[in-house]
Parts: C-alpha cells; structure tokens; sequence
C-alpha cells in the first residue's frame, strides 16, 4: 500500500510520518509511507494524507504554491474517491473557507467555515491546549474499537479555530470546550481530525491503524 | 467532557543530553533524553518540554537530532525551546519533530518576532516562555520583571505588561517559570502565577520550584496554571507521574488517567 503524506512546507511532517510507520506495522499492514510534495506519487497513492500546521491562509499558499497539487487532490478524492485522512489545518482546508486573520478559501469538499473558537465560559482560554475527550455524533469506521465519551481516551488538540460543518451529518465527533467543537469531520471517503492523531499516543495510534484499514 | 490539566516534565538539554539547573547554575546531568522521553510517555505525561541551553552551533546540532529521535519513538507533543532567534530556527525544530516552539530572549528583545513567527505557523504553535522575578522591596505591592539569558540579565520590563504585549502579538502560550523559586523546591510562585494567568487569554503553564505534589495542586488551584511543568521531582524519581496525577485527580482537578 502506497501512502502519501503531503510535504507542502506546513506542520510536524515526520512525527504523522512516524506514527503512520508505527501503526501500519502494529496492524500488520505493508506500506510505503512517504513524505511527498510530487503531485505525481499523491496520484498514484492508494492513500492520502495532509497534515497542517500553522495559520490557515499561510497553509492554503503553501498548498498551492506545490505544482499541480490541488488538482491531483481533487482528482484522487472527489474523482477516484480514494480514502482521504486532514490533520489539524488539513482537516480545516476540507472547509469552504477559513476566517483566520483574512478570509481564505479552503478546498470546498466539507461545507462550512472554519471561525475562531470562542468557548461560551469566558474562563476558558483560547487555543485550546491539551487532552479533551470525543462525543461520537455519527459512528464511523475510524473510530472503531476506539473507547470515546467521557470516560474514553483522550485526543490532543491545539487549535484557536475550529470548523463549524452546515450539514450535521457531516460532523461525526465533536469534543466540549465551552460547547460542542468539530473533532472529526467526514463524508464518503474523507476524513478529517481537528486533533493530532500522530500525538495522541493510544487513541491516535488505533485511529491511524483504522484509517489504513478504512474500505470506503 | 472538559480539557484535562496537562502535566509537562521539563528536560533542560545542552548538547543533546538532559541536565538541571538549580536556580540554573550548577548544572548536573540526569540522564539521556531520548530514554527520558520514552519513560516519561509511557508514565503518561500529557507533553514534554525540551529547553536546549546549548550556546555552540555543534551543540544545536545534536539538540535537533534528539528532537528528531525523540519524535520517532514517542507520539506525544513536544515542547522545544531555547537559542531561537529567527523563522528558519522554527521551521527547523518543526520539521526535526516538535510541535511547538518556546521562544524567550528573541521575544524581549523583538517582540514583533512573535507575530511575525506566529503569522507563518500559527499562534498554536508559539510559546513565549517568561522568566520573571521579583523586584519589589517587603511591604511594597508584588511587582515583577522579566529577566533574560537564563535568569541572568535584567531587563527592567515588567513581566504582566510583557505577557499581555506577546499575546497581544500572537503568542499562543506561556511559559512562566519564576526565577526565584526555580530549583528550590518550596512551590511554584503563586502570586506571580495568578496575575498572569489572569491578564492573558492564552494558557499558561506554571513552572520553577516545584517540591511535592501539593505544589502541583496549588498552581492549578491557587495559580490559575492550565497546566503545571517541573523537571526534578520526576526526573529524581522522587515522584511518578502517575502519583501525580492521582493526587491532582483527588483534589478535584480533571487529569488524564489513560494514555
């Protein structure tokens, strides 16, 4: 099996690399995983990662500033419907557009915007830092075997902006931070974590291991 | 149902091996980082933090292919600062495997570096870490500033103006270790901690004199701390995380219990 995680200047690329290493061997799973910014490997990935870190609208010209990625993206995911996994500002570019700092469009795939967290509890300090548990909105197989809700593992997430989906079931978990916040979104073959997987030690390590067995 | 009080072990790093500082002299090595950092994941700690305290370019070199060790065998977040003084210097850390970047004296000195560094990565990614001591006389109201190169130099800036200007300019976190109280093991600086805590929006991670569990507790409750950071106490073994975290749970604070 051939995954590519997208190299487009953005984010902590080799510990999602690492982790993806670690948990294709724990589940037994032969892959390539590689860290690429040729749009020639992502097409012929069977599997597609893009990781994030950073401000939005620093990540969107990053994305496009790699030679006919965008396009190799919408080809392999909304054409070819290959299995399809955003990490923290990758899952956020799944949005219509993104309001950090300016208004950014994201790649459309997910509806919605991607607004500033702004926790009802004005105690609560923004971003949010640390481990939150997930409140499973819609079952899904990335979550599967995966102990969630309150007395569940904990997901880390660091964020100050969080994506608001308009259709709800579009939305399969969420975690409380002052109310309910997007923590995975999702539909057809597509999948994004508002939270780090590749640093969410037990829960990230099963949730990557289903991913690489996801059959959408 | 709410986010979990984070314990962070601190590992000061020179050259690529762990040392501590008490009041950040006297230096003493305790231990390889690498094997540090895979004990203290699997304890559960909820981040760690690496401070390079390397002055040479041989020495920064080793501090990046430990971070770049560290990322491959524990799957936690990573905390690295120390001789940050520009973009690439991120860009550098990030890719060698940490997650965010601790930036000190560069701040003081240009504190429009942190917007410029939190611009390209995101204020997530950016931790201002403050060295404050005090500097009001007895019977005078509590009145900080913030020192610099590692507790030696003074800069006559005052540490709540600084936090409130950092944040001001984007820095996503603070690393607030009083200067008095490190390495003496009496408690964490809780007056400091609390006004802080107070006057930003951001976490703040509470650090610098932690002798027992009660300490950890009080920087939450009495501090105002998001999350507490202390390196002897673990690293000497005299306590787990574990025994750390059952005593913040038992005194009402949220704490992970799983990894």
């Amino acid at each position: 099996m051939q995954i590519a995680i997208i190299d487009y200047g953005s984010g902590n690329l080799r510990s999602a690399q690492k982790a993806f290493e670690r948990a294709s061997r724990e589940a037994d799973i032969s892959a390539d995983i590689r860290l690429t910014s040729d749009a020639d490997w992502v097409s012929k990935a069977d599997r597609i990662v893009l990781p994030g870190v950073g401000a939005y609208a620093d990540c969107r010209a990053g994305l496009d500033a790699v030679s006919g990625m965008v396009e190799v993206l919408e080809d392999a995911v909304i054409k070819q419907a290959k299995p399809f996994l955003g990490i923290c500002v990758g899952m956020q570019l799944m949005a219509s557009r993104g309001l950090e700092k300016a208004t950014t469009n994201g790649l459309g795939w997910i509806a919605g915007d991607v607004v500033q967290l702004q926790p009802k509890d004005k105690n609560l300090k923004i971003p949010q830092i640390g481990w939150n548990t997930l409140q499973v909105q819609k079952p899904h197989p990335l979550l599967e075997g995966i102990e969630t809700g309150e007395g569940g593992l904990h997901a880390y997430f660091v964020h100050s902006y969080h994506m608001e989906c308009v259709n709800t079931d579009e939305c399969i978990a969420t975690t409380n931070y002052g109310g309910a916040v997007t923590a995975i979104t999702g539909r057809d073959n597509m999948v994004g974590t508002q939270f780090h997987p590749e640093k969410s030690q037990r829960l990230g390590l099963a949730l990557i291991s289903n991913f690489l067995k996801w059959a959408p | 149902m709410t986010l979990k009080v984070r314990i962070i072990p601190c590992l000061d790093v020179a050259c690529g091996r762990v040392v501590k500082g008490v009041n950040f002299v006297d230096l003493v090595d305790a231990g390889d980082p690498v094997q540090a950092a895979i004990a203290y994941d699997a304890a559960g700690a909820d981040e760690l933090t690496f401070l390079d305290i390397t002055a040479t370019s041989e020495g920064r070199s080793a501090t990046f292919d430990m971070i770049a060790r560290t990322a491959e065998q524990c799957f936690m977040p990573l905390t690295v600062g120390g001789g940050v003084r520009e973009v690439a210097d991120i860009r550098k850390l990030l890719l060698a495997g940490a997650d965010k970047v601790s930036i000190n004296t560069t701040a003081v000195k240009n504190p429009d570096f942190v917007a410029e560094a939190s611009d390209k990565f995101g204020d997530q990614c950016i931790v201002v870490a403050i060295d404050a001591k005090k500097v009001s006389s007895k019977g005078e109201e509590d009145r900080w500033e913030i020192f610099t190169h590692g507790g030696r130099r003074e800069t006559g800036i005052d540490a709540i103006e600084f936090a409130q200007l950092v944040v001001s300019k984007g820095a996503g976190e603070i690393l607030l270790t009083s200067m008095d109280r490190d390495g003496t093991q009496v408690g964490y600086n809780l007056p400091l901690t609390r006004a802080i805590a107070d006057a930003v929006h951001v976490p703040v991670i509470a650090s610098g004199g932690v002798g027992n569990l009660d300490h950890l507790v009080e920087g939450v409750t009495k501090g105002g701390a998001s999350a507490v950071l202390a390196a002897s106490i673990f690293h000497f073994g005299t306590y787990t995380i574990g025994e750390a975290k059952a005593h913040m749970q038992a005194a009402g604070i949220p704490v992970r219990m799983h990894t």
